[in-house]
């Protein structure tokens, strides 16, 4: 478990490490970025980017552990991302269009 | 684990455009509407439109939060700035045109601007040089709003005031809807406000205008899945709310993140750029906190704030009336480089978006 969203969020790497780069440098405005948190100390968590890029976010709007992937936006995790929706996307996803083709 | 990949997958791609074809061939004209800048980067940078079928048109809305702060706001930062205040901002907001010049003009003159990565940062610098006075630039939409309202909460240090500019996206939600001339179908409804807002202030739209309005995600099959849905919806004549983007979009929001900003905000009426005053779009901050108001403690004065330069069509670009390559400028006399209206200086800004993808897509 936590592969899942691992891997979702290296898929944001292709064009989403320039953006971690924009995100990190010059601030784009209402993109968010998933990062693993590494370390959660009070109000305060390391989190990885990815890469090795690792940053200190706050994540007093959540209830991030060890592990878990949340979303940054400007410095602040905004919320926690479920890898059983994630999955369950995929398998709805699947769902549909299969259904399509029956 | 070849699964995991499936979010950006392009045999799944293809499979839900040939559903999306065959929806659409039902449907008639189809206008939806996106609200989200990342939105827009994620259908033009993957080509999205070019997938669609011809009657089913997806445009760019209000998405920008920087594009929307109409120039007396940058006026008022850009006057602090001037007055010898340290001004902290977000790297998107340097170079947007005030009425008569930038915050990049400014600091050009001498002016102590700063681009930091979250307020945060505004706050640290500020406890450090307690001999200077701090001004945070607070832009954003509720995506943002969050965090400000996390350090203000916290008691920032005595130097260190806000120019509140955050905007709430749902009131501009309706000014669309409410356009006749726009006629819209369908909302893709921002993914990363909706983390915060949760799903429940986008009821109205199809219980009240009959739209059928998606909260989608932001990968490339996020994207293409909120069209789907809401082709489905209008196939069946069932305009509803659904939520695409279930593993980030709780449908209660973040809680706590909302309780923080209804303590150090209320919420008023305030003017977009190109749009207008929209009732409730704002957040101003509270009497207990009123203290840490810039503009109270510093009082700008700002008077016949030009918004838009002659000949830039930002205004229309921002409603989605018109595509950036409708705009007589759009890459002559505005480029990246050199922009003459918000929406080419931000990178969430349609124009720039469009500028810099490759021109085969968009």
């Amino acid at each position: 478990m936590g592969k899942l969203l691992w891997l979702v969020f290296r898929s944001f790497e292709r064009n989403g490490f320039i953006c971690v780069a924009v995100h990190v440098g010059v601030m784009a405005m209402c993109l968010a970025i998933p990062a693993k948190v590494v370390e959660v100390k009070g109000d305060g968590a390391r989190v990885d980017f990815g890469e090795g890029v690792l940053r200190e976010v706050n994540v007093m709007l959540v209830d991030a552990k060890m592990g878990d992937y949340v979303l940054v936006h400007a410095g602040y995790a905004i919320q926690v991302l479920s890898e059983e929706e994630a999955l369950e996307t995929l398998r709805l996803w699947n769902e549909i269009l299969d259904a399509a083709e029956a | 684990m070849v699964e995991s990949l499936r979010f950006r997958d392009a045999t799944l791609a293809k499979r839900v455009v040939e559903k999306i074809r065959k929806l659409a061939s039902n449907v008639g004209a189809v206008k939806i509407c996106h609200v989200c800048g990342t939105h827009e980067w994620t259908i033009t940078h993957f080509g999205l439109r070019s997938l669609l079928p011809s009657n089913v048109e997806v445009i760019a809305g209000p998405g920008c939060p920087v594009c929307i702060v109409p120039a007396s706001e940058f006026d008022e930062s850009i006057q602090l700035a001037l007055k010898g205040l340290v001004v902290t901002c977000f790297g998107d907001v340097l170079r947007v045109p005030g009425s008569k010049m930038s915050l990049l003009d400014a600091k050009a003159e001498g002016a102590d601007v700063r681009v930091v990565y979250g307020v945060g940062d505004a706050v640290k610098m500020a406890e450090k040089e307690k001999e200077k006075d701090f001004v945070f630039f607070a832009v954003g939409f509720e995506t943002t709003a969050p965090s400000t309202a996390v350090e203000v909460v916290k008691k920032p240090p005595e130097n260190l005031s806000f120019l509140v500019c955050h905007r709430v996206i749902p009131p501009a939600m309706k000014l669309l809807v409410e356009m006749k001339d726009l006629s819209l179908n369908g909302f893709i409804a921002p993914g990363h406000v909706s983390t915060i807002i949760g799903v429940k202030p986008y009821e109205v739209f199809p219980e009240v205008y009959g739209m059928p309005t998606v909260v989608a995600g932001f990968e490339p099959l996020d994207v293409l899945f909120g069209v789907y849905m809401i082709l489905k919806q209008l196939s069946e004549g069932k305009p509803r709310l659904e939520n695409e983007y279930v593993r980030a979009v709780r449908p209660e929001g973040n809680v706590k993140a909302q309780e923080l900003m209804r303590e150090v905000f209320e919420v008023v009426d305030a003017n977009w750029r190109g749009l207008g005053v929209i009732p409730s779009s704002t957040f101003k901050l509270r009497e207990e906190y009123e203290g840490f108001d810039a503009r109270l403690r510093h009082n700008p004065k700002v008077y016949g704030a030009v918004d838009i330069q002659p000949g830039c069509k930002c205004h229309l670009v921002i409603i989605g009336k018109i595509k950036p390559t409708e705009c007589p400028l759009f890459m002559k006399a505005c480029t990246p480089q050199k922009p003459v209206g918000p929406c080419m200086v931000s990178s969430e800004g349609t124009c720039q978006i469009w500028a810099k993808a490759d021109k085969t897509v968009s």
